[in-house]
């Protein structure tokens, strides 16, 4: 994010690695937030058979609903790549078209999530009722504040890029923004195998 | 070097003093004592303690050994060369890693041994007893025995007794050095020891994981007794509450009892059934209260039940602030509940 | 090159030296605070129904005494030397992201403020008493820590203020990590690298590997008591033991950042007094590796009385017991170190020799720990509290006060005094074994940890007064190092370049450095430049102007929105919170797009 061709590793400095010094440290992030993410997974799955009471998953969750947002965060993902490759070759015209088709991307994704949500505290599950409103909540709430994140960030980007301030020279930021946007995806890929696909029976 | 033999001796006579201050402390009696067990249990981790105590005893003396020698031996010496630089030794390194693996073998075997012998299921015939943990106190149920007590366990001597213990709220851990060792009563949760005590005595133990504000007061006795005692134990147990003569300030203070607000928290059997607080039926036939940390009697008892926060900070009984008389008359009832 | 002075340069600094002094100085006041806390834990139970505290604020006492000694203190005191010492022994100019740096020091000092306001803030929760720190151990087990059960803020403070002292350590690990890989002087391979910036590498990977499972623990807990989830609580279905679980997965490997950069200042201190090179420097970094990795395998050796199963009981004792294998190992090579050399018994050779022995007797009596069954008598009692002593304060402690002499004429350009500093070892050192010496024999003659007083007839009545003298004795020797320093400050000895002879590139450039640390970035040859290749790497007066970044103060803005939003929740006041999502939002924004050039 840092404008100034800053830091001399962008620009070919030497380091020990030879890698740039920012991309590195996303990953190092990444590897945490792997580590992150893993506790909430690991707490769901512990808990995927403890509800006292309903609703169970098995009553609420939609599948072919969630598969469509699923799909529309991976398709933001081919925009987020595009929207890279128009930045390196400083196609600034097609940049923003891809950028803005990513945040869209998330957004689509978010308020799918926020009536998905809103459809199930009318159900009768909320955070409160049984720990798989907890835990589902806790967990895919965690991962909408990280697509809120991202989308926030990519509209920065968008916005300086309307203000002829983003160019190729700034490629490495739009790529660790990529890195990110990509992580988010694969996280949600995990929590939709996890919590939608392989679900817990409730017996009785 | 002067100067600091000087500062020794100065300290000399400090040292020694804290030195037999420390030897005194050994002196005892220790009712409390992990080292002296008195039961299966704690004996065979106390057999498995020492082993590993002496092995750690001897690397001790070796490894300190070598490094106050190293230290002395190459304290450095005015115009001497600098040492050959050695970078390392391949052997020696293989060697102080085997050896110390062997040693842990030593410790290892027995560990997982004593383990599985310890937290075997209990045995057809054991005495069951039921331990719940509360905030800040201990309540104890005999289940075949039809039972209820608190903080005062009972047990017969050379019998394998199995306890079956849960917590009422948080976390406690339920610990009788001499005879039961440690474990957690956790809520939700049945945890178990089985243990067989060997010597009739008194024992002490104490709640040893923290449990709020007066986890330092969540004490326990332990009385292990022969079949006999035990038996006769039980049968007073079992019998209804005494039922003070008519006219009598004990009556009064049934009276005051059974129309006070003890009923909402106490049970004794046939006057009240409260749940929270421990069961007083047999209040008197105990020789402590409030968590086993004060004594059995009257004055004690006085100053309990008017102003227990203040003698057991945080204590769920509320300041009754009962009139003398009141108190006095139930106070007096409470202690003929033999 | 003149540096800037005044506050303004204080505030809006990203010199790694600048940040690793602003560390040290306020570790050393939370060390202090933290030993205030010990003296009167100490003052307490001197006698059996002491009466110097009552039962809440003993229990607040020790609670905050555990928290601030290892977050506040000990952690703190080994960044400050991460951040003053690392860049200069690879031979760079800065760490890889300066205001990162410094945004991890002004999360910790607004983190700490804020946790310890809970001491006086009583009044305004209407607690009827001025104090709501917290109190339900550093170690805060749930079900105990619930609302239900913990009814004031004390809770709250604990757990947001340690949210807000995790974001710190994560900036903190994820810097060194890059730092470390990636901007080494050129012939710096891994393998050549100063055992302290190895141990270093491996403690931050563990901070920003074990900080995410602890920061989702907390946030559960706070789920529970603010937002009526049941994470940990039977009516809701939770079980109080996945607190434990969570918190000793973080915690172990807590423990291990505890020791590691201790172990490392030793490392360097050993071959330097000795005169020659550490023995089996390869073993020695793979062992702090291998520790490191190891380290997540034992967490529920914390767990033994729980009542896990056998099998849990047997695989994790197993664990527990191989770790111990390479901090064996490294002993060994320590003692091989000083074998053959030519020992110089300087106040900083005195330290690290002290933490070697007291390190031993820890570790030793961790190995008892290790057995279940043995265990089951010791864990929760005095033993205990004796073995972290002796790992903690004869380990981490004697270590950091080894590396404050042996690195104080680099940092300062000054000497500590010999005579004095030999006074606080040898006070010190006594003071120590004094005061946990006797805890092995007061838990295993009975008495339980955390309690505010014990009863006369367990008869560790004048073993506990032992220990209460042999903390003051600590203390006498913590007033003749703060003495120590303040003496030092205009009567010290000029240190020069390299007053130890030591071996690596610290020692190459001047007491204190350049504020661009070297004026020609050395190229390294071995892994002992300055008694290998002195020569080539002998810094000369700089040729031309070194650049070196200015100040900011975004890394100050970004960090303020932490304790704001953290205040948000324990006041209720949403308000807040949007305040301090905007500080946050201006402040990251503003950084990201200042002209900032490294």
């Amino acid at each position: 994010m840092s404008h100034a061709a800053a830091t001399h590793a962008a620009e070919g400095h030497h380091t020990s690695m030879g890698l740039d010094s920012r991309k590195m440290a996303f990953w190092a992030f990444i590897g945490s937030e792997c580590l992150l993410f893993a506790t909430l997974i690991s707490t769901y799955l512990i808990y995927s058979h403890r509800s006292l009471q309903g609703p169970y998953p098995q009553d609420i969750l939609n599948i072919p609903f969630t598969s469509f947002s699923t799909f529309d965060l991976l398709m933001s993902s081919l925009w987020m790549v595009l929207a890279l490759a128009a930045v390196q070759r400083n196609d600034m015209k097609w940049a923003k078209v891809w950028l803005m088709g990513t945040v869209i991307g998330g957004l689509i994704f978010l308020l799918g999530q926020v009536w998905e949500f809103s459809h199930f505290v009318e159900h009768g599950l909320t955070l409160q009722r049984n720990l798989f409103g907890t835990t589902f909540f806790v967990l895919t709430g965690t991962h909408g504040a990280h697509v809120f994140v991202g989308v926030l960030w990519l509209f920065t980007l968008w916005v300086r890029a309307m203000q002829g301030k983003l160019t190729s020279k700034n490629a490495m930021t739009v790529e660790i923004t990529g890195l990110y946007w990509h992580f988010v995806d694969v996280i949600w890929i995990i929590i939709f195998t996890v919590v939608y696909l392989i679900q817990p029976v409730y017996h009785g | 070097m002067h100067r600091h033999y000087r500062l020794i001796q100065r300290c000399l006579p400090g040292l020694l003093l804290l030195g037999l201050l420390a030897v005194g402390a050994c002196a005892g009696p220790f009712p409390q004592t992990t080292l002296h067990p008195k039961s299966d249990l704690g004996f065979a981790i106390d057999h498995l303690f020492t082993g590993i105590f002496a092995w750690a005893t001897a690397v001790f003396v070796v490894v300190e050994g070598l490094l106050v020698y190293a230290l002395i031996r190459f304290r450095a010496k005015p115009g001497a060369p600098v040492p050959h630089p050695t970078h390392g030794h391949t052997a020696l390194e293989i060697t102080w890693t085997l050896a110390p693996v062997l040693i842990l073998v030593m410790v290892a075997v027995p560990t997982i041994r004593t383990i599985f012998a310890t937290q075997a299921p209990a045995p057809a015939g054991s005495l069951k007893v039921e331990v719940i943990g509360h905030q800040w106190w201990w309540e104890y149920r005999y289940p075949d025995l039809g039972v209820v007590t608190a903080n005062e366990l009972h047990i017969p001597v050379g019998k394998t007794i199995a306890l079956d213990m849960t917590s009422n709220d948080v976390i406690h851990s339920f610990w009788i050095p001499a005879i039961a060792a440690k474990r957690d009563v956790v809520p939700g949760h049945v945890n178990h020891i089985v243990f067989k005590a060997d010597t009739l005595g008194e024992y002490m133990g104490q709640c040893a994981e923290f449990c709020g504000d007066s986890h330092a007061n969540m004490r326990l006795r332990a009385f292990v007794e022969t079949d006999s005692a035990f038996n006769a134990w039980v049968a007073n147990q079992k019998q209804p509450p005494v039922d003070p003569k008519p006219n009598t300030i004990q009556a009064t203070g049934k009276d005051d009892f059974a129309h006070g607000a003890c009923i909402a928290c106490h049970t004794i059997q046939g006057v009240s059934a409260g749940m929270i607080g421990p069961n007083l039926t047999h209040l008197a036939s105990r020789t402590t209260i409030a968590g086993a940390t004060f004594p059995d009697d009257s004055i004690d008892l006085i100053q309990w039940v008017n102003h227990a926060p203040s003698r057991k900070p945080g204590a769920v009984m509320m300041d009754m602030n009962l009139p003398q008389a009141n108190l006095q008359a139930i106070v007096a009832y409470l202690m003929s509940l033999k | 090159m003149t540096e800037p002075t005044g506050l303004k340069s204080w505030i809006t600094t990203v010199d790694h030296k600048r940040i690793g002094k602003l560390y040290f100085w306020t570790a050393f006041c939370f060390f202090l605070v933290g030993g205030i806390e010990a003296l009167l834990i100490r003052s307490q139970l001197a006698q059996p129904n002491g009466h110097i505290v009552d039962a809440r604020t003993y229990n607040e006492l020790f609670t905050m005494h555990g928290t601030t000694m290892i977050f506040l203190a000990l952690m703190p005191l080994s960044v400050a030397f991460f951040n003053f010492i690392v860049p200069l022994q690879i031979g760079a100019r800065d760490v890889a992201f300066p205001r990162l740096n410094a945004f991890s020091y002004w999360v910790f000092l607004l983190g700490g403020i804020f946790m310890n306001l809970s001491w006086f803030v009583g009044p305004l929760f209407h607690a009827g008493r001025m104090s709501v720190a917290p109190n339900g151990g550093w170690f805060g087990y749930a079900n105990l820590t619930e609302r239900q059960y913990s009814i004031g803020p004390n809770i709250d403070f604990w757990l947001l203020g340690l949210q807000i002292l995790g974001v710190s350590s994560l900036a903190g690990g994820f810097n060194f990590v890059i730092t470390i890989l990636n901007l080494r002087a050129p012939g710096m391979k891994m393998m050549r690298l100063p055992v302290f910036t190895w141990m270093t590498l491996v403690t931050s990977f563990l901070l920003i590997t074990a900080f995410p499972v602890i920061t989702v623990a907390l946030a559960f807990l706070m789920f529970d008591r603010f937002f009526g989830t049941h994470f940990y609580e039977l009516s809701g279905g939770g079980d109080p033991v996945l607190w434990q679980h969570l918190f000793w997965i973080f915690g172990h490997p807590e423990v291990y950042i505890l020791i590691l950069p201790a172990m490392g200042a030793v490392s360097e201190i050993l071959p330097t007094f000795s005169r020659k090179p550490l023995f089996g420097y390869t073993v020695v970094v793979y062992s702090g590796i291998l520790i490191a990795f190891m380290g997540w395998g034992v967490w529920s050796h914390h767990m033994f009385s729980v009542g896990l199963g056998p099998i849990a009981d047997a695989v994790f004792s197993s664990t527990t017991m191989l770790i111990a294998i390479p901090t064996g190992v490294k002993i060994f090579n320590w003692i091989a170190t000083l074998w053959g050399g030519q020992i110089r018994f300087d106040t900083p050779l005195l330290f690290a020799v002290g933490f070697i022995a007291m390190f031993i007797i820890g570790g030793l009596s961790g190995v008892t720990h290790a057995s279940p069954p043995a265990d089951l008598q010791q864990t929760d009692t005095y033993y205990v509290v004796a073995h972290i002593h002796y790992v903690l304060f004869g380990g981490t402690v004697f270590g950091l006060f080894a590396g404050m002499y042996y690195w104080w004429p680099k940092m300062t350009g000054r000497l500590l005094s010999e005579t004095l500093g030999k006074t606080h070892f040898w006070l010190m050192l006594i003071g120590m074994n004094l005061a946990f010496f006797p805890m092995h024999f007061i838990g295993l003659l009975g008495m339980p940890r955390r309690v505010y007083t014990y009863s006369p007839d367990l008869g560790v009545s004048d073993l506990n007064l032992v220990s209460t003298i042999g903390a003051f004795l600590i203390a006498v020797s913590m007033l003749i190092f703060i003495w120590n320093i303040i003496r030092t400050r205009t009567k010290g000895k000029i240190a020069g370049d390299n007053p130890w002879q030591g071996a690596t590139l610290e020692w190459a450039t001047s007491s204190p450095p350049a504020v661009y640390n070297f004026a020609q970035i050395p190229t390294v040859h071995s892994r002992l430049p300055l008694w290998n290749e002195p020569e080539s790497v002998a810094q000369r007066a700089p040729s031309g102007h070194i650049h070196v970044p200015d100040g900011s103060w975004w890394p100050l803005v970004a960090a303020s929105g932490l304790p704001l939003l953290a205040t948000s929740l324990i006041s209720g006041q949403l308000w807040l919170a949007f305040v301090a999502a905007a500080v946050l939002l201006v402040g990251i924004f503003k950084w990201g797009f200042e002209p900032f050039e490294v």
